[in-house]
């Protein structure tokens, strides 16, 4: 299955920070979520349109996890040449993957 | 137990102004704040600016103010906004003139300014600045927080127009001001800055960014509400909307604002307090009525920070369609085509996508294996002439009659790139000042 069926994902920026909210539909998911949805595993998803290392922050209670991505200097919100410049539709991405 | 309420009425610069008006009218708060500035916009408006003294504001003010301030002068409500972006004089100005227009008269309207740092860094020369200046700046701008605005809170002002302030110390301010905290008190200051974080862009809390039909429904979105905190004296605070405006607010919608462009959710960094949203609580009251707590914080950065904005060169723009049989095949034909032609124009960057396939997330992530039954090309590349940029959209129209077979609805555009890179500032080296107008 996708990992949709079980979270929601909201996508924000600043300059050529991403950041990418998980967030489990039923608490019952969250430690599933917080397995499988590794650091790791989120850099290989996006490897081409990022650089470095992949950060997360967990939020048990909220039964959330928080991603922050950085991508390449020239791939910035203002600097972009990408149609979504702001990285927007990566939250989307993420929740394609399969689980 | 006293509680202060307080609406957003705009989340960018481009907002919808029907909501703010309905906050106004039907929303029973004591203050409305307009959010309007992305990292970008007061670069802009500084270049506006430049050509006319009297320009660099938000575009949408005068509407807005036209909108909003009889019924706010009727009800007593303050009005809070970045909209001064890079003039906030001249926005106060603005105001007042419409203010007067409307017959509204003893309307105290504050403008805040002291976030233009441009000269100040100029002046320190590259060795002083933290980082090394890029060749052609344009802006520079502080983020301030809430001091002077509780400044303009104290001295009565109707009306705060500002240029660059944090965005969630627009929402701070008023809470501070009404119930006296100290500006030293980091637990509450966390909290309220919660509150602010959780209101700046307005409707992505009740309900806009968030639908996914059959997985998260909205009802209303064409009437989309935005949201009211109601703060209580030890910060607590209840996100509610206007009854019968469309959208939802429930735990799911405030997870998602909460997590919105934060880091690390320990260690969130305003001018007014490193707010620390790990232990929030969220707990729904009623339909549509969400009660947070648990914000807190520690004290605030010695340094604040800094926008720069400054001229990247330009970026040149092309797109054209392909349907029917072939479709992808003739769009691939043309995108060969482009890449030769443009390779004598001295770009510094080309790219291109086929939209409705891959241009979201390159080809690994995308699905590939399908014929689409229509395809866009895109081609887009910097240089750093206008001339060279402009050839990109010139080359993708000349694709009518010297491209593949029956493309179609060719878009270009040329635009100068106006980029952002932040540093720090000693806070100790930047010092507001507030000028006020009575209409």
């Amino acid at each position: 299955m996708l990992l949709r069926e079980i979270a929601h994902s909201r996508t924000g920026d600043k300059g050529s920070i991403v950041t990418i909210s998980l967030i489990a539909y039923r608490d019952q998911h969250y430690e599933l979520l917080a397995a499988l949805i590794t650091a790791e595993v989120v850099g290989e998803h996006f490897r081409e349109l990022i650089d470095g290392p992949v950060l997360r922050y967990e939020l048990p209670h909220l039964s959330a996890l928080n991603f922050v991505l950085t991508r390449p200097q020239t791939q910035g919100v203002t600097r972009s040449l990408a149609l979504d410049a702001h990285g927007k539709c990566l939250g989307s991405a993420l929740l394609s993957l399969e689980i | 137990m006293r509680a202060i309420r307080i609406g957003c009425g705009a989340g960018y610069s481009g907002d919808r102004i029907d909501p703010a008006v309905e906050l106004a009218e039907k929303g029973s708060i004591s203050y409305l704040v307009f959010e309007c500035l992305a990292e970008r916009t007061i670069a802009l408006a500084q270049k506006a600016k430049l050509l006319d003294p009297q320009a660099g504001y938000d575009p949408l003010l005068e509407e807005r103010m036209e909108a909003v301030l009889p019924i706010c002068a009727k009800h007593k409500i303050r009005i809070i906004t970045n909209m001064g972006a890079a003039n906030p004089i001249a926005a106060a100005a603005k105001t007042k003139a419409i203010a007067e227009k409307l017959g509204l008269h003893g309307l105290r309207i504050a403008a805040v300014t002291g976030d233009d740092v441009l000269t100040l860094i100029m002046e320190a020369g590259p060795v002083n600045t933290p980082q090394p200046l890029p060749g052609k700046t344009l802006s520079a701008n502080a983020y301030l927080g809430i001091e002077p605005i509780l400044e303009a809170l104290a001295a009565e002002a109707d009306v705060i127009l500002t240029g660059r302030v944090a965005d969630p110390s627009l929402f701070l301010a008023p809470l501070v001001h009404e119930f006296g905290w100290s500006t030293r008190d980091w637990q509450i200051l966390g909290q309220g800055t919660l509150t602010g974080h959780l209101l700046e862009c307005a409707g992505q809390i009740t309900g806009g960014y968030f639908a996914d039909p059959g997985y998260k429904d909205v009802p209303n979105l064409a009437r989309l509400g935005f949201p009211i905190a109601e703060v209580s004296e030890n910060g607590s605070a209840v996100i509610t909307k206007v009854e019968g405006s469309g959208g939802r607010i429930d735990i799911a919608t405030c997870k998602e604002q909460l997590l919105y462009e934060i880091q690390d959710p320990a260690a969130y960094f305003t001018p007014d307090v490193v707010a620390d949203f790990s232990r929030v609580s969220i707990r729904e009251l009623a339909a549509d009525r969400v009660h947070i707590s648990g914000g807190s914080g520690g004290p605030r950065p010695e340094t604040l920070k800094v926008s720069v904005g400054y001229h990247d060169g330009y970026v040149g723009e092309g797109q054209i369609s392909y349907a029917g049989p072939g479709a992808l095949a003739r769009a691939r034909l043309a995108q060969d085509i482009l890449a030769e032609r443009l390779q004598s124009y001295g770009l510094s960057e080309l790219r291109f996508d086929l939209i409705g396939l891959n241009s979201i997330h390159g080809e690994r992530l995308s699905r590939m294996d399908c014929e689409p039954y229509e395809i866009r090309l895109r081609a887009a590349g910097k240089a750093n002439t206008i001339k060279s940029a402009s050839m990109i959209s010139r080359e993708v129209e000349a694709l009518y009659t010297n491209g593949p077979a029956g493309g179609g609805g060719v878009a270009g555009s040329t635009r100068e790139i106006v980029a952002i890179f932040s540093m720090l500032l000693p806070r100790t080296s930047v010092t507001h000042r507030i000028h006020y107008e009575v209409s």
